[in-house]
Formats: structure tokens, C-alpha cells, sequence
């Protein structure tokens, strides 16, 4: 605001065209001296903020790990909170240069949006919850329930479709905040609530009483979450998506934050290139070249940030399954940085 | 004797012929300029918006055009008043939305002027406490805003119902159906066979009450007789379809919900979102309206009383013939606007998921198209629409109210 | 002697007979007069005590008052303290939160500078209201013109940078100076227009460069107030919330309405009839939608409308469409009061030679204005009430701080939410309710007996 705002105001009441042209994302964030990312109106583990404000969370890190390869900074971030509806328009118009809002990557959303996604930081699937005085045990028992979930979602349209072709009856309410959802579900408006699997262990800690609620084993959906940036910036992607690799890569070499100055002398050409002691990585991206080494040391590695979180040590108590590296059984995997 | 210096100069000045004055003092300069310059200003405005709009969408590699409405939508919603599944346009997603707001609009408009008419005469009622109690009531609703009237009959008062698998209604069986958190499970009205008869007998009603109350006018106008106009007409529009429904053998039954495992199934179902958007929506402007309504009554002159009294009227025709008639030409305007007020308001039913126009076509089906522009352009041209139609109406119904005076 | 009798004195007063008057007797003509009545006195009187009983039992009797956290509100059932099927009011939450209700998430260590621009405001607004304090000229000048740029430093921290206006963005690196260089050529170049538009149409130059420069000069003292590095820390708009955010949103809403307002209808009421129609449109069209498609528009679609990086603060695009919004009902408004003149203002107002802006400037307004401060109060008071519809677009307003305080599960209770709609309803109720009364009372006030 500071920067813009007067310019923007007659900008827009005289109707000039062409305040400034339009710059790559990367000299644009580099005038402005913060990036500004879209993250959630606040889900615990992912994005939530504290009682001062400040932001934590697995899609916060990414972009903390951006702001940590670009100013080698990871703080030099700020926070817009949207809502599953504003956030693709809030992208798109410019007002956030990265979207880091558990969203689900999907084909209509790559190609009809005008966004790509960078990556997926976290391999989710749609779950069901319930309350556990109902005795259900299976999602197939749900016919002739009432559904609640968030609109402008990709849960919206699976559980439609999961309901349709397993021809159960169900009513579906649709609202617009999770907030809403969980106080309409916690009332029993609903019996259901449906949301990414991660979402509703975050979601259920959020309710009176989170031990009467019990989430159903069935995922009926594939939701790989990532960041999303503009399409046609092809710097910009990028950054961001060799930042996530950065730290899924660090994970699989076993850099953590603690060890990362030891590690630069490490004789693994593996490391050696990761850390920026071998190799100019950072100049193909229009970075310093120790990017990778201070999202390392500010952010952590995946596993570090993951198991801080949303791990099994954490609240929300998620185990690390799917989303293990792929050489522990699980298919996080990040292209070498080679 | 004083030089009358003004004068003086007065005179030098008309030899000198007529003052320069600034341009803009000069009328028609001026207001032929002003136009010029805000036809040039609103072009370049129009044209830099739609050239930005243009730009900005082709940046995003979208495109503008209506094409996608016959795309299927993909999602469902919770209350549709036709014929709709996943696989419909959105196109249809329009007009369910539509309908719905429509449904929410015209039921909160009957009860909100049935309360705000009872409301607005208690007011002036010589019952201390009844008008007292009327006051508050207008005063108390009318200054909370309307969302949080709908948040509080939504997140608040409807809380308070019973849970879905104990609803209330079951001491009768569900022969009024079942009141829960999940709403109002209703009976279901089924038509039988011979029910059009019935149908028709009702329109046939009306339309026959028209001619005879025509008649009736016409024939009191010429011989002063009076024709028991009320009785006939409750007898055609009630009477006859009655009869007719009992001699068809009462072609209607109703279909009862049964309690299921997930609360009450079957029957009609009432959204708890639109039994508390309708609740906020009409005691919120019936306050609006009762204030209309007595301000209506207290125009008119206390004299046009006593003159009806004293020509020798009873309360009841002063009441039809002298007041009301009066009143109504004040009260219709601003009530017209309060009916418009509630309709636009009923999208802030988007807060709590009741699926009418703004929440599910431009809420839903916008994140899942991705054409705000469209969307938003379709969503206010119909509110204008309704607005515009809204006004004609007010405009033709003033001109026909309005008094000649002679 | 026929002694007639004849009575000396007079007789002493009897009280008047039992049941023309006392308690008995006002119950009975005002309550009991008919059956009619009595019945709807009863019905009263029920429906009173459906009402009331609970209600005030929920918000004082059963109210908690004092607590740390969620086990003083909550029953043993749900893992408090209270007895099982308590229902009462939880203040001590209210209490908890009542700083973030008030000002958001705005820096503690920076209130200061929000109480002041409350304090302002409350000092400024309430010596335009009160009729007999002097000064009102003053007052209105500083009300719509200082304290909106005051209070814009005070809250955002001020210091914007400057780097061009209108011309030299084409050809210049943005920077401060280039943007001073840039204001000046543009305040040239117009002063330029004016001056050869006057030579042109042969009349006299000074009064367009007058008000061209007028217009720079209050512009430069705006931009340098905002521009000057006054060392106040920056605070993001995305920490403002609560009443803070309410009050900005009607404050702005109705500064920026009423001039607005005053220029729609004055254009409506043209002779020219492009402007007239361009006024209609206008108002017809923000009058016709619902204000909640009008904020989904600022918020989603505004951007689109824009150049290429322009991006406007969240609560800024509100701003406007706030603003745009309630300038049509207001333009209506002051139409009304235009209207309600009688003709002879102005024929007399013409007779006296005035020109347009003169008559209106010292004739019809001041009367017009007058007869619609009802009008206008009432506006603001459903612009009041109407920036709660802000939530629903993501900015936390003090209805929506108090809905998103729900999610802290240091006070989730099955009490809590009604709790916090109780407190938001009497805060609203409390400033509406007033501002109403206060709109009566003028309307009393200003009612001259002329009307019949």
C-alpha cells in the first residue's frame, strides 16, 4: 500500500494507463522488499495465525522459504488471508505473488486459470467427518445425511460426484467460510463434515469437543496441494518450485537447519551443489547463489517443517504416510539439483 | 445633493458596452463545454476500463463470452425449486438461484407486510401497553443491522431446536411433519387424479368475482342499490373449488416423513438457512414497514374523520371508504421501496449457505468457472432488472393514485 | 316567613367517584376499555413475557461475570464448572477480547494513535451535532477537510512515496522529485488549458487560474502532509479490525458520500441533459443492486478493471465501493430536500442576479441541507449498519472480529457465539438507537410550522 497507494488512486480516477509496466514478479518483489503471499483465513498447521499475528504453518514455510532464497530473509514476508473463493482472483490481479493456500492442483485450474502450479507440498485426500455417536463406520453408510463444506472448493465437487455414483441420497450445504462449516457441523446442522483429510484434523480441533468426532477411513479423492504462482513468469515459477525442491531435497540429504553450516563442508557433491559451494544455481534463477542454503538455515528441511506443524508430535497428530520421501516408502520426491 | 457615484459609473459602463466576463460565467459555453468534456472523460473512462479488463483477462489467458453457461456446473445445492443434478448448465444454476431468491423474497414480502401492517396499527392503538410494546419491537429490530439479525436466527435461535434424531413433531407422528436443527421436515402435498378440476374452479372464481364486482359497482352507481358483493365472491373463489374438491373425492394426500437414522426423511423439507433468512429478512422490515404504515395513517387529516363520522358513515366505511384509501396513496411508495430493499437484501443469505442468486451463482459457480466478469455482469443486471420493473410499477401505479386536483 | 332554603355555601369537594381515576382506572381506559382491547392487552402481556423473562435471565441473572477461560462458562457436561442445562451470557469473554473487538490486531505499543483520531472525531462530530455550539463553519472545514488527512496519517503512519502523477510517468524514473516536477508541469499544463480556454472564448484569464492553482495549492499541502516522513511506524491495514475498521468505513463512507451526493444531484436536477443523464444512470444503477454484489465486485473485480500493476488495498477497494454506493442514496436524498424548495427561492435567488453558483452556493443548499440533516442522519445510519457486509468479503469489522474470535478455543462454548451476538447487537443498537433519537430531535427542531 505504501508504495502504490497514491499512485494507484489517481492512477484509477484519471484512468492512466501504465503506472508501471509491468515488471517480472522477482524485480517487482525485490523493489518492494517482501513478497506477498496468499495463505488461508486460518487453518491450524497449515496457516493459522498467532494472537499477535504472526504466521506459522506447512504452506506458510514455502513461502518463508521463497522470501529465504530471494533475500535470504525468511521474515520478509506478508500475509494475505483469502478465502477459498477471492484467492485465484487475488492471484491472478496481482495483489499476492504467491498462493500458498492448500490448493488442490488440478487440470481446469492449471490450464483455464491462468495459474501454475509450482509443486505439491503436501498429498492430501478428501475425507469424511462424523460424530462418533452415530456408529457409522464407512462413508457408504451416509446415504440420506446432511453434508456441510466449504464452497468454491474441489471438495464441493467430489463429494458430489462420490455420492452420486454410489447413488446415496444426501443434502449438501455449502458454506462460505470453514469457520461457518465447523460452527454449522458442531451444532448438527450436518452429520457430515467433508474437507481435505488434513483439513478436518485441523478442523477438529476447532470443536467443543474434538474427541466425540472421528474421521472415516475412506479418502475418496486425490488432493495434492501446492503453491500457485501467475502463469507466464517463468523466473518466478521457478524460484518457487526449485525452493520447495530445495527443501524436500535437503530432507533426502540430510540437511536439517541444525546442521547446515557443518554440511557446507561436506564433501557430497550432493550437498556441495544444494548449499551453493559447488555449481552457480542461483544465477539461472536470478538469486544468490546461497538460496538453498538459507531456506535450510531460516525455514528448515520438508521433514523439520512438517514434523513442526502438522507431525505426530503436534495437535493435529498427522502421520507422515503418503507424504514420506519417496525413499522411505512415500512420494515426496523433488527433481536433483543438478 | 450627493453624486449618485454608482450611478455614474453604471452609465460609463453601458457606453462602454457590456463587462468581459469569464467564459464559464457564460451559460452556454459553459454547459455545451461541461457535456463535451464529460462525454470525452466517460469514453476515455469506459474505454481504458474495458481496454484494462481486455488486457488483464488475455494476461490470465481467459477469454470473455457467455459459451461456458451451457457448461455442466459439476456441484449440487440444497434446495432446488426445478429440476436439477450435477450434470446441469449453469445456465440452470442461474435460474435455481434465481428462483430461489424470488422464493425467499415473495414469502418474506406476504409476512413481512402481514407484521409490519399489524405492527405499524398497534402502534397508534390507545392500548398503553400494546402500543408500547409495538414501539420497542420497531425500535429494537430496526436498529441491528440485518446481517447479524440472520446470524443471530441461524447460528443462535435455531440452535436451540432439538437434534436432527429428536426433532420435535413426534408426539403427532409427523402429521405436521418434524421440527429440528435440519429445519422443517413438512408433509408432502401429492395431487391426486381429478385435482385441475379444483384448480380451475379457483381460477374460474377470480375471474367471475371480477365481473361481478364490476357489475356490482356499476349497478350500484346507477341505482344506488347495494349487492352483497363479499359474500358472492368468498362463494366463488372458496365455495365452488371447495364443493369441487369434495364431490372429486378430496384428491389430495400428503406424503409423511418417517424418522431415519439420520433424523426425518421423505416429505418436504424446509431449510433451517431459509426459515432463518426468511425470519430475519421479515420481522427486520416489517419494523421498516410498520413506521410507513403509521406515518401513512397520521397524515391524513383527523378532520377527514369526523367528516366521514358526521355524514353519517360508520367506523367500519370511514375506515374503507375514507381512510385507507388515502393512507395507501402515502404508504404505497415507500412501501414498494422497502419490498425492493428486502429483495436485494436476501443475498445476504451468501453468509449462511442458503442457495439463492448471489450465493450459488456468484459465489459457487464463479470460483468453479472462473468468469467473475460474466457472472458478476449477468448477477447485477438481474437486480437492476427487478429494480427497474419495481419502479415502472411505482411510477404507474403514483400516476393512477395521483390526486387531480380540479 | 316563607323560609325558603337556600343554601349558603357551597358544598365540599367530593373525591371524584372510585374508577375515574388511580392505577384501577388508567388500567381500565387504557388497557381494558373493550374486549377487543383486553384481548390484546393479554396477547401483549404474553408475548412480553415470552420475550423478556428469558432474555434478561440469559444476559444478567445466569450471566457469568468473572472467569479465565472456557471452564467457567460451560457446564460439567462440556467440561466446566456450571451446572448441567445452565444457559447464561459469558462476559468474561466479551471482557478477554474486548481490545481486539475494539481496534483488531492493530500494534499495541501504536493504540494511541487510534484514540486520538477516536477522540478527534468524537470532539469534531459532536460539535456539528449539538445545534447551539458555534463554530459549526469551522467545524464542517475541519470535519471534511484536515481530519480525514489526519486521521489517515495517524492510522496507516503516513510517509507514502510519491513517484508520479499524471503526465511524467511516461517519460521519467519514478522517484520523489521527478514526482514534484511531474505535479508542477501537470499544474502548468492546466493552468495553461484554462488560460488559452479564456483568451479563446474573449473573456477574462484570472478567475480559471485562480481556481486552477486553488486547486494545486490545497493538493500540494495534502500530498506534502501524507509524503512527510513523520517517523510514525507503518501499520498494514490487515491488522485493522473491530469497531476500528466499522468506523472507517461508515466515517469514509459518508464524507466522501456527501460531496458526491451534493454533485449527483445537483447533476440530476441539470438542464444539461447529458449530465442529467449520466447522473440518472449513476444513481439508478447503485441504487438497483444489492451493496453485497457491489463489495464482491471492488474485491474480486476491480483488479481486472485496473493497469497492470495497480493493486489497491483490500480495505481501500471496500472504501469505494462503500463510498460509490452510498453517494447514489444520498445524491437521492439531497435531491429530496432540493426539491422541497419552493420556487420562489430561486426565482428569487435569479431576480438578485446570482449566478448558478452563487444561488446554489448561498440559497438552495444551505436550505436544502438544512431540511434533509434527518435524512442524511438516517442514511448514515443504515450505512452504519450496512458495513457489517463487510465480513462476508474477508475484513474482520466488529461484527466480524467478534465471529472470528469464535475459532479461539480459549472461550469455545456452547454460550459463546450467542454471547458475542448479544454484545455486538447492543453495541449496534447503542449507536443507532442514539443517532435515530438524535435525528428526531432535529427533525422536531427544524420543523418550522411552515407545512401544513
Amino acid at each position: 500500500m505504501k508504495a502504490k497507494l497514491l499512485s494507484a488512486a489517481f492512477g484509477a480516477a484519471l484512468s492512466v494507463t501504465a503506472v508501471n509496466a509491468s515488471a517480472a514478479t522477482l524485480d517487482d518483489v525485490k523493489s518492494k522488499g517482501f513478497i506477498q503471499c496468499g495463505v488461508s483465513q486460518g487453518l491450524p498447521g497449515f496457516s493459522q495465525p498467532d494472537s499477535s499475528g504472526n504466521w506459522s504453518g506447512l504452506d506458510v514455510d514455502v513461502c518463508r522459504a521463497v522470501a529465504a532464497a530471494v533475500f535470504g530473509d525468511a521474515g520478509k514476508v506478508k500475509y494475505t488471508p483469502l478465502s477459498a473463493k477471492e484467492r485465484f482472483t487475488a492471484l491472478s490481479s496481482g495483489e499476492i505473488d504467491i498462493l500458498s493456500r492448500n490448493t488442490t492442483w488440478t487440470a481446469t485450474r492449471d490450464t483455464q486459470l491462468g495459474l501454475n502450479f509450482a509443486g505439491v507440498n503436501y498429498y492430501d485426500g478428501q475425507g469424511f467427518m462424523v460424530r462418533k455417536e452415530l456408529g457409522v463406520s464407512s462413508a457408504l453408510e451416509l446415504s440420506g445425511a446432511s453434508v456441510c463444506t466449504q464452497t468454491g472448493t474441489t471438495t464441493e465437487i467430489n463429494a458430489t460426484d462420490y455420492f452420486t455414483v454410489n447413488k446415496m441420497e444426501y443434502e449438501l450445504v455449502a458454506f462460505e467460510k470453514n469457520d461457518e462449516v465447523v460452527a454449522a457441523y458442531d451444532s448438527g446442522r450436518c452429520e457430515v463434515l467433508t474437507s481435505d483429510a488434513s483439513q478436518l484434523y485441523s478442523l477438529r480441533l476447532k470443536l467443543t469437543d474434538p474427541n466425540v468426532h472421528v474421521v472415516l477411513p475412506e479418502i475418496i479423492s486425490k488432493e495434492p496441494l501446492g503453491p500457485v504462482v501467475r502463469q507466464g513468469d517463468d523466473q518466478w515459477f521457478n524460484i518457487v518450485r526449485w525452493s520447495f525442491s530445495a527443501m524436500v531435497n535437503a530432507e533426502e540429504l540430510g540437511v536439517t537447519s541444525e546442521n547446515v553450516d557443518e554440511m557446507k563442508k561436506s564433501e557430497n557433491p550432493g550437498i556441495k551443489r544444494l548449499l551453493g559451494v559447488e555449481g552457480n544455481f542461483g544465477e539461472g534463477l536470478g538469486i544468490p547463489n546461497e538460496w538453498a542454503y538459507n531456506i535450510v538455515k531460516h525455514v528448515g528441511n520438508y521433514g523439520e517443517s512438517f514434523d513442526k506443524h502438522v507431525g505426530p508430535e503436534t495437535s493435529l497428530g498427522i502421520a507422515r504416510g503418503v507424504n514420506a520421501l519417496w525413499s522411505k516408502g512415500g512420494v515426496m520426491y523433488a527433481p536433483p539439483i543438478r | 445633493m450627493t453624486v449618485d457615484t454608482d450611478g455614474v459609473n453604471a452609465v460609463d459602463q453601458m457606453e462602454k458596452g457590456p463587462q468581459k466576463t469569464a467564459f464559464f460565467n457564460n451559460p452556454k459555453i459553459r454547459s455545451s463545454v461541461i457535456q463535451v468534456l464529460l462525454i470525452g472523460i466517460l469514453i476515455y473512462g469506459v474505454w481504458s476500463l474495458i481496454s484494462n479488463t481486455a488486457a488483464n483477462l488475455s494476461a490470465q489467458s481467459k477469454s470473455f463470452g457467455f459459451g461456458f453457461l451451457d457448461n455442466a456446473s459439476g456441484f449440487d445445492v440444497s434446495q432446488s425449486l426445478i429440476e436439477y443434478s450435477r450434470a446441469s448448465s449453469f445456465w440452470t444454476v442461474y435460474q435455481v438461484g434465481l428462483l430461489n431468491t424470488l422464493l425467499v423474497a415473495i414469502t418474506g414480502i406476504i409476512l413481512a407486510t402481514l407484521v409490519g401492517f399489524s405492527i405499524g396499527i398497534a402502534r397508534l392503538s390507545s392500548n398503553w401497553i400494546v402500543s408500547r410494546a409495538a414501539y420497542w419491537y420497531v425500535e429494537a429490530l430496526r436498529n441491528i443491522p440485518l446481517l447479524l439479525w440472520i446470524f443471530i436466527f441461524y447460528f443462535g435461535v435455531l440452535r436451540l431446536l432439538p437434534s436432527k434424531r429428536e426433532p420435535l413433531g413426534t408426539s403427532l407422528d409427523g402429521a405436521l411433519g418434524y421440527l429440528s436443527i435440519g429445519g422443517w421436515i413438512a408433509p408432502k402435498p401429492v395431487a391426486g387424479d381429478m385435482l385441475w378440476l379444483t384448480g380451475l374452479a379457483v381460477l374460474f372464481g377470480i375471474v367471475a368475482s371480477f365481473i361481478v364486482s364490476s357489475w356490482a359497482k356499476k349497478r350500484q352507481m346507477r341505482t344506488g342499490q347495494q349487492f352483497p358483493t363479499l359474500y358472492v365472491i368468498l362463494g366463488l373463489i372458496i365455495g365452488l373449488p371447495a364443493a369441487l374438491f369434495i364431490v372429486t373425492g378430496l384428491p389430495l394426500s400428503f406424503e409423511y416423513p418417517e424418522i431415519g437414522r439420520f433424523g426425518a426423511r421423505g416429505g418436504m423439507p424446509v431449510l433451517p438457512e431459509f426459515i432463518a433468512l426468511l425470519t430475519a429478512l421479515s420481522i427486520y422490515t416489517s419494523a421498516f414497514i410498520a413506521e410507513i404504515v403509521r406515518a401513512g395513517i397520521l397524515a391524513i387529516n383527523k378532520g377527514q374523520t369526523e367528516a366521514s363520522h358526521a355524514l353519517g358513515l360508520r367506523p367500519g366505511p370511514t375506515l374503507n371508504l375514507v381512510i385507507i384509501p388515502q393512507a395507501l396513496r402515502v404508504i404505497i411508495p415507500p412501501l414498494t421501496n422497502q419490498f425492493l430493499n428486502l429483495t436485494k437484501n436476501s443475498s445476504l443469505a451468501v453468509a449462511i449457505a442458503y442457495p439463492e442468486l448471489v450465493s450459488i451463482f456468484a459465489g459457487t459457480a464463479l470460483n468453479q468457472s472462473g468468469r467473475e466478469v460474466e457472472i458478476i455482469m449477468i448477477t447485477m443486471a438481474t437486480y437492476l432488472t427487478l429494480s427497474l420493473l419495481t419502479s415502472t410499477f411505482m411510477n404507474w401505479y403514483n400516476n393512477r393514485m395521483a390526486l387531480i386536483e380540479r | 316567613m316563607a323560609n325558603g332554603f337556600v343554601r349558603k355555601e357551597m358544598l365540599a369537594q367530593m373525591p371524584a367517584p372510585a374508577g375515574t381515576k388511580g392505577p384501577l382506572h388508567w388500567l381500565k381506559t387504557n388497557l381494558f376499555s373493550t374486549p377487543l382491547n383486553s384481548a390484546a392487552t393479554l396477547v401483549a402481556l404474553y408475548a412480553l413475557y415470552c420475550i423478556v423473562p428469558p432474555f434478561i435471565d440469559f444476559a444478567l441473572i445466569s450471566a457469568v461475570w468473572s472467569g479465565e477461560s472456557r471452564e467457567a462458562c460451560a457446564t460439567i457436561k462440556q467440561g466446566g464448572i456450571k451446572p448441567d442445562g445452565w444457559f447464561g451470557a459469558c462476559w468474561p469473554y466479551v471482557g478477554a477480547n474486548l481490545k481486539l473487538f475494539i481496534y483488531g490486531r492493530y500494534p499495541v505499543d501504536e493504540l494511541w494513535r487510534v484514540n486520538i483520531v477516536y477522540i478527534m472525531f468524537a470532539i469534531s462530530a459532536l460539535g456539528l451535532l449539538i445545534p447551539t455550539l458555534p463554530f459549526k463553519r469551522q467545524n464542517v472545514f475541519f470535519m471534511f477537510g484536515i481530519f480525514p488527512v489526519v486521521a489517515f496519517i495517524l492510522l496507516t503512519g503516513g510517509h507514502l512515496e510519491l513517484n508520479g502523477f499524471l503526465i511524467a510517468v511516461f517519460f521519467m524514473e519514478p522517484s520523489y522529485s521527478a514526482f514534484w516536477i511531474d505535479f508542477a508541469v501537470t499544474t502548468l499544463f492546466f493552468a495553461a488549458i484554462a488560460y488559452l480556454l479564456a483568451k479563446g472564448t474573449d473573456s477574462d484569464p484570472i478567475p480559471n487560474l485562480r481556481a486552477v492553482f486553488g486547486v494545486a495549492i490545497i493538493l500540494v499541502a495534502v500530498l506534502l502532509a501524507v509524503s512527510a516522513p513523520l517517523g510514525l511506524e507503518h501499520v498494514e491495514t490487515e491488522v485493522w479490525g473491530g469497531l476500528l475498521v466499522t468506523l472507517v468505513i461508515a466515517v469514509t463512507g459518508i464524507v466522501a458520500s456527501l460531496p458526491i451526493g451534493i454533485l449527483l444531484a445537483l447533476g440530476r436536477r441539470s438542464n444539461m441533459p447529458i449530465v442529467k443523464l449520466i447522473c440518472v444512470i449513476f444513481i439508478e444503477f447503485w441504487r438497483g443492486v444489492p451493496l453485497i454484489t457491489v463489495l464482491f465486485m471492488s474485491s474480486v473485480m476491480l483488479p481486472l478493471f485496473l493497469p497492470e500493476g495497480v493493486d489497491f488495498d483490500k480495505l481501500l477497494r471496500a472504501l469505494i465501493g462503500v463510498a460509490l454506493f452510498s453517494s447514489a442514496y444520498m445524491a437521492e436524498v439531497i435531491r429530496g430536500g432540493i426539491q422541497a424548495l419552493p420556487k420562489g427561492q430561486y426565482e428569487g435567488a435569479m431576480a438578485l442576479g446570482l449566478n448558478y453558483r452563487q444561488m446554489m452556493q448561498m440559497v438552495i443548499l444551505p436550505q436544502a441541507l438544512k431540511l434533509v440533516i434527518p435524512g442524511i442522519v438516517n442514511t448514515f445510519i443504515g450505512l452504519f449498519k450496512d458495513t457489517t457486509l463487510v465480513l462476508i468479503i474477508g475484513l474482520f469489522d466488529f461484527l466480524g472480529q467478534i465471529q472470528s474470535s469464535y475459532s479461539d478455543p480459549t472461550w469455545a462454548s456452547p454460550v459463546q457465539s450467542m454471547t458475542g451476538y448479544l454484545f455486538a447487537a447492543l453495541v449496534y443498537w447503542f449507536f443507532c438507537f442514539s443517532m435515530a433519537r438524535y435525528s428526531m430531535y432535529m427533525e422536531r427542531r427544524l420543523d418550522t410550522g411552515h407545512r401544513s
